[in-house]
């Protein structure tokens, strides 16, 4: 009963008219900005922030807006994955394995509006899993203290190191290095400057905005002037689109199962997206087995994996909301965007600030619906979007990053920061070095500083404080296991090829 | 394997530099002596070891672009950190449309509808931001005294050789 109250607060806050334009608004961008090749979620809801907060919407309305268009990017990442096999984001990666050679069969509009359906189910699920959970963590997350939530930091770098990259001295390296600028600027006890070396553009720190569009948004022009802009030709024909009903119906149980497997791969904290929508798809080609025919173009293959990066995207917001600990890149820029609105996510936003956590959850559920309601009759339109060529697209998402940064701080040296983090992001990534723990060091850096300090001051230096419950001491024990196990299980768990041509 | 061993090696003289300035982090009372300077240490230690791990087992070496395509990333990069400095001495419109018009130049490099994508991109964004959305510090355009220009421009001098 609780909940369904709850829910009625939620909607509430979030059907008015004005949030409901709100939210049809960030779906269709949303979709667009996913639908664009090369530029994901992250991205997308990277370059928006900024200019969100400057448009001076207050906190539900923005988190609406900036909600709609993470699940629309979502949605709409599988569109170039179809169509172009050319993954939007990591996650999305899985859905070209069977939803490419399925649109080379002729079934282009077929495989869209079942992914579309699944992507629904997915998200809908995980978002009903949402509300049955993250209240009962919350209440969890009220007994941690700052050792505890040391440890959980902890345990998101490793497990994001672990799951997410192939090189765990790389992953961790990526970490320091966003925590390590964290760093930077006054220190809050004692208000003196640290690291800044006598710069006083670094007094306030960097920004981390700065450093999330520069290392995402500025980084993808550098990869595609390396490559002048090739590969984003449509290679298939969509002919009349048509809703697939016989294939709806035989994978509803492969939703099901997928959008469970991806919500638990959500919820474990630096886990994400990428793993979800991966289990998701391996575990459901083990079961149909050789005569599934897993890879050719099968209809399961790619229910699969949309419903359950889906669902990894809504269960990433369990950790996130409940204990701010972001599970993947774009709930790192979810966390940013919440962070730049000023609210904090933990335990305490629960009960202190119920109407943002339901207006949020109803927010999700509405999109959810006015996604499925755009994308089948309009999947048209958006694949229009796939003809607009790189050499507008990308001057224009250029600019778009360099005006939400200006009219942030209007100066010139948040300009130039983003442009080296740009550099940087395009060396990293390069070098097979994630980028994504940089982010969440930047965005965490001072939250787990904070805790350490609480927790030497609490036990008065004595480090064993930090191993001191049963709590701290499973999640120690969980981020060990989750640093060192993907190095023994990186063979047993390949990542398919991609499909070439 | 060349690079991700120079990567550690500078990964690691980084790390190693941000330990040294972690030890002169400036601490008083309120702070007290240590706590200010635990975590950078931590930071910087574990950076440091990462660094060693790298440097000894490198990873295959990646697909670096041609020299053109660096020569081309040179320029778009040294494009838009003067497109930073003079957004506010010269206003939105002039800058955006040279810096859209290089960019998609160097994407597609095809003179005239590179031009055309600068301008457009310029005259489109100003409108939907200023008057869609009205951003408020977005300016048309200004017209500088040379001496605010070259005092924008030169901002970038040490920048240049520091990145």
């Amino acid at each position: 009963m609780d909940i369904l109250s709850n829910l009625v607060l939620g909607f509430g806050v979030a059907l008015s008219p004005f949030t409901l334009m709100l939210a049809v608004c960030g779906c269709f961008l949303g979709t667009i900005i996913g639908a664009l090749p090369g530029l994901g979620p992250s991205n997308g809801v990277a370059i928006l922030i900024p200019i969100t907060f400057t448009l001076g919407l207050d906190a539900t309305s923005a988190l609406v807006l900036m909600t709609a268009v993470y699940y629309g990017a979502m949605y709409g990442g599988r569109i170039s994955s179809i169509l172009l096999n050319i993954p939007g984001d990591e996650p999305a990666l899985m859905t070209t394995l069977d939803g490419y050679p399925m649109a080379k069969q002729g079934r282009a509009g077929d495989a869209l509006v079942l992914s579309g359906v699944a992507s629904f189910v997915g998200a809908f699920l995980a978002t009903v899993g949402l509300m049955l959970l993250a209240p009962s963590l919350a209440r969890v997350a009220f007994l941690f203290g700052p050792a505890e939530y040391f440890a959980l930091y902890m345990l998101a770098f490793c497990t994001l190191g672990g799951m997410a990259s192939n090189n765990q001295a790389k992953s961790a390296l990526a970490a320091c290095l966003g925590l390590g600028i964290a760093m930077i600027g006054v220190d809050s006890s004692s208000g003196l400057p640290r690291l800044t070396g006598g710069n006083l553009h670094l007094y306030d720190g960097i920004d981390f905005l700065v450093a999330i569009v520069g290392l995402f948004a500025i980084a993808e022009v550098f990869f595609f002037i390396e490559s002048h802009g090739l590969g984003s030709s449509i290679g298939v024909k969509l002919d009349k689109v048509r809703i697939p009903w016989r294939d709806i119906a035989s994978t509803k149980w492969t939703m099901l199962r997928s959008s469970g497997v991806g919500f638990i791969a959500g919820v474990l904290p630096g886990a994400g997206a990428s793993l979800g929508s991966f289990l998701a798809y391996m575990s459901e080609k083990s079961i149909a087995g050789e005569k599934g025919k897993f890879g050719t173009g099968v209809p399961k293959g790619i229910a699969a994996p949309e419903a359950g990066n889906n669902a990894a995207a809504g269960g990433a917001l369990v950790p996130m909301l409940t204990l701010g600990v972001p599970g993947s890149g774009t709930t790192a820029v979810l966390l940013a965007l919440l962070m730049t609105l000023n609210i904090t996510p933990g335990p305490t936003l629960f009960t202190e600030r119920p109407e943002v956590v339901w207006g949020l959850i109803a927010s999700l559920l509405i999109a959810n619906v006015v996604l499925l309601l755009m994308n089948v009759p309009m999947v048209k339109i958006f694949v229009k979007v796939l003809t607009v060529p790189a050499w507008v697209l990308l001057p224009g998402v250029t600019m778009v990053s360099f005006v939400g940064i200006y009219s942030l701080t209007g100066s010139y040296f948040d300009l130039l920061l983003m442009v080296g983090f740009g550099i940087l992001g395009y060396i990293l990534r390069k070098l097979d070095v994630p980028t994504v723990p940089v982010i969440l060091g930047i965005l965490l850096g001072g939250n787990m500083e904070d805790a350490l300090r609480r927790a030497m001051t609490l036990s008065d230096g004595d480090v064993m404080y930090l191993f001191s419950s049963p709590i701290a001491i499973g999640l120690w024990l969980f981020a060990v296991a989750g640093f060192i196990a993907p190095m023994f299980l990186r063979s047993v768990l390949k990542k398919p090829q991609a499909i070439t041509d | 394997m060349a690079s991700d061993r120079i990567f550690g090696l500078v990964c690691l003289i980084t790390a190693v530099a941000y330990l040294a300035a972690a030890t002169q982090i400036q601490t008083n009372l309120f702070s007290g002596e240590f706590l200010p300077k635990l975590f950078p240490y931590l930071i910087g230690g574990v950076a440091a070891l990462c660094s060693l791990t790298i440097m000894f087992r490198p990873d295959p070496e990646p697909e670096w672009p041609q020299a053109g395509s660096w020569i081309n990333m040179g320029i778009a990069v040294i494009v838009l950190a003067i497109y930073s400095v003079l957004l506010t001495p010269l206003g939105f419109i002039l800058p955006t449309a040279i810096a859209a018009g290089i960019l998609s130049y160097q994407i597609s490099p095809r003179a005239i509808p590179a031009a055309l994508s600068g301008v457009g991109l310029s005259l489109g964004l100003f409108v939907l931001f200023k008057f869609g959305l009205s951003l408020g510090n977005i300016v048309a355009y200004r017209i500088p005294t040379p001496a605010k220009l070259w005092e924008a421009l030169a901002i970038l001098i040490p920048f240049v050789g520091g990145h």
